[in-house]
């Protein structure tokens, strides 16, 4: 279907099933249980869960497949978010110009830093792409927000003011980001008993739009052109004697993800219209890739799975404090439950980077193909079983 | 007229000569083997010929063209195709993609961004990886990771992918280096049959001289960076210039 093989048709059904019901499928429990801080569907965490995968789907189409590995990507999703802004600011709320700007912004500065640091390899290369993500960053931070030229608005970062022109703005059209006059912070919440989901406007957009990569990724992955770039990756030297131009295609890969995070920080900007500095920061590049570690370094799916598993340490884990955890551990006596209490509290809250990065390091060092490898030996192991609990039954009791 | 025409090249790393004015000619359709003592010069005039280095003086002509200056895949595209002494193959891929790679590079170029329609899809170019994989007779092993083969299958694997580009010239670096006697002669025998059904040109560098006496139909002595004799296998072997500065030597 669609042009794509079996397993990968397959792949896509179950990863839009997945994202159009998450508002279901991430609400598990009901709305005021003590469990209920564990849900993670809420529309501000699901739109990130999409954009993030969005961003780290892009960011494996170049590590996953030439193994160039960037260390500045982050710089891409802010200058998207920029652009998005200045179409706020400047023409209309409407978030369809916005996203098609950061994407072609994103694209073309991706094009500029990737046509100098492609020229190394390597460490390298990072060293370059980190270079190039922190001098933007600087850049954005302060020196393109001075009186006479203020591109980026410093620290306080860019939003919409009242006395912004929006040219083609309209009383009618809710004033904050809308398709069409769909405003993206509509959201539909449904009561099932003591379950709620919310359907939210914005959500449902980036969704849709992560399919639509998605499947760009699929068949780049299937086609020659990714297949070309595995092979970048594997043998620069036979690719080279085989009559092919690797530079040519490292650069096309570079772009379209440099792209794919452009689509991301516009899709931010739309979901909440302002662009800070802060978003284009090395820790920002570093993360991508750990998603893309974590999920699985060169799978399809792997990249999508490390950003939701990552935000969602970001978001729920960090919520949880000490009240909490005395509210958990308090069936046990009074000594007990402090300890206790003592014990965890590096873990959670503010320390959620630590647990994150406790899990990394297991998940690097046991499971090195990430989450997707996880999944695989799981599903072997499950396989294993059925085929010994269906050979003991054939054979007949001797 | 030779298909592959080196006229006084030289090349120097500081102050070591590497390569002293070499003149050599490859004539079309022979098998012409290059040989010397250790630090002869053969990998440098190979690398000469392929592109990744370049000589201080000198020319090398391809079929009436120059190949200085120009990248290893520009080479490539003229025509020429290189065999490594190890094994340089796709080792992450499968034995099918390895072969589909070359074809796809003789079919679209140096680059082409074709990333909508599926590998899947490209029917011509699969029959035609398919055929060359059989030619191999590896087409049993087309789903196995190359890098799990044994050395001898990577070299076939290599040599196949040279040959799909249908390539005019094909040099062979030290092909059985590091190989058991039965897959040295297994490459002598596949080599003889590339030979006998292509119109092709093969220049070969080689250590082994059963190799060397078995194929080819010239031979060059290079010795200290110079050609000391260019002529035909039975005369090679008696000449007393040889024996003194490589057989003798070697014994």
């Amino acid at each position: 279907m669609l042009g794509l093989g079996k397993k990968d048709t397959t792949l896509l059904i179950v990863v839009a099933v997945l994202t159009l019901c998450a508002p279901f499928i991430l609400n598990p429990f009901p709305a005021g249980s003590a469990m209920a801080q564990f849900n993670a569907g809420y529309p501000d965490l699901m739109q990130r869960f999409v954009i993030f995968g969005i961003f780290a789907v892009g960011f494996n189409i170049l590590f996953g497949l030439t193994g160039y590995l960037s260390f500045g990507h982050a710089a891409f999703l802010g200058v998207g978010s920029y652009s998005a802004v200045w179409i706020f600011k400047l023409f209309t709320y409407n978030v369809l110009p916005a996203i098609a700007l950061s994407v072609v912004v994103a694209g073309l500065f991706s094009l500029l830093i990737g046509f100098v640091s492609l020229r190394r390899s390597g460490i390298y290369f990072s060293i370059l792409t980190l270079a190039f993500a922190q001098m933007s960053f600087a850049l954005a931070y302060s020196v393109l927000s001075n009186p006479k030229f203020n591109l980026t608005n410093g620290e306080t970062g860019l939003q919409v003011y009242t006395d912004d022109p929006q040219w083609f703005h309209s009383d009618r059209l809710p004033d904050l980001p809308h398709l069409f006059g769909l405003s993206m912070r509509a959201t539909h919440t449904m009561h099932m008993g003591d379950w709620s989901f919310s359907f939210n406007t914005g959500y449902y957009l980036c969704a849709v739009v992560m399919l639509l990569v998605f499947y760009l990724a699929i068949r780049i992955f299937r086609s020659p052109f990714g297949m070309m770039l595995r092979a970048v990756k594997s043998n620069q030297q036979r690719m080279n004697y085989t009559g092919l131009n690797t530079r040519p295609y490292t650069l096309a890969a570079f772009v379209i993800s440099g792209m794919y995070a452009g689509l991301a920080g516009g899709l931010m900007a739309a979901m909440d219209p302002l662009a800070g500095a802060e978003r284009m920061q090395w820790t920002a590049s570093g993360e991508v890739v750990l998603m893309t570690i974590l999920g699985g370094t060169g799978t399809l799916i792997g990249p999508v799975l490390g950003a939701g598993f990552i935000k969602y340490f970001e978001n729920i884990f960090s919520k949880i404090n000490d009240t909490v955890l005395h509210g958990w551990f308090g069936f046990l006596p009074d000594g007990l439950e402090d300890v206790m209490v003592f014990i965890v509290h590096p873990f959670i809250g503010k320390g959620w980077h630590l647990t994150l990065g406790l899990l990394f390091m297991l998940v690097v060092i046991f499971l090195p193909g990430g989450l997707v490898e996880g999944g695989q030996r799981l599903a072997r192991w499950i396989r294993g079983r059925r085929a010994e609990d269906s050979r003991r039954k054939t054979e007949p009791a001797e | 007229m030779g298909i592959l025409e080196v006229k006084n090249v030289s090349k120097n790393f500081g102050g070591l000569k590497a390569l002293n004015n070499v003149t050599l000619d490859v004539r079309e359709n022979t098998v012409h083997a290059i040989i010397g003592p250790n630090g002869a010069g053969k990998s440098t005039l190979l690398n000469c010929l392929v592109g990744k280095l370049i000589p201080d003086t000198g020319s090398v002509m391809f079929d009436g063209q120059s190949v200085l200056g120009r990248k290893p895949f520009e080479i490539n595209q003229m025509g020429i195709s290189r065999v490594f002494q190890t094994p340089e193959i796709f080792g992450d891929l499968t034995v099918m993609e390895n072969m589909l790679i070359p074809i796809f590079a003789r079919r679209d170029g140096a680059f082409r961004m074709h990333a909508i329609e599926s590998v899947a899809h490209e029917s011509a170019v699969l029959e035609q990886a398919e055929k060359m994989l059989i030619d191999m007779k590896m087409i049993d092993k087309r789903h196995m990771h190359a890098a799990s083969m044994s050395r001898g299958d990577k070299r076939r694997l290599e040599i196949g992918m040279c040959l799909s580009q249908e390539p005019r010239l094909l040099l062979l670096d030290e092909p059985t280096a590091g190989m058991a006697r039965a897959d040295t002669n297994n490459t002598i025998d596949l080599l003889k049959q590339i030979k006998a059904e292509r119109d092709i040109t093969i220049a070969i560098i080689e250590h082994d001289m059963h190799v060397v006496f078995s194929l080819a139909d010239r031979i060059t002595v290079l010795a200290q960076g110079t050609p000391l004799v260019e002529d035909e296998p039975q005369n090679i072997r008696g000449n007393p210039k040889v024996r003194e500065a490589y057989l003798g030597e070697t014994a």
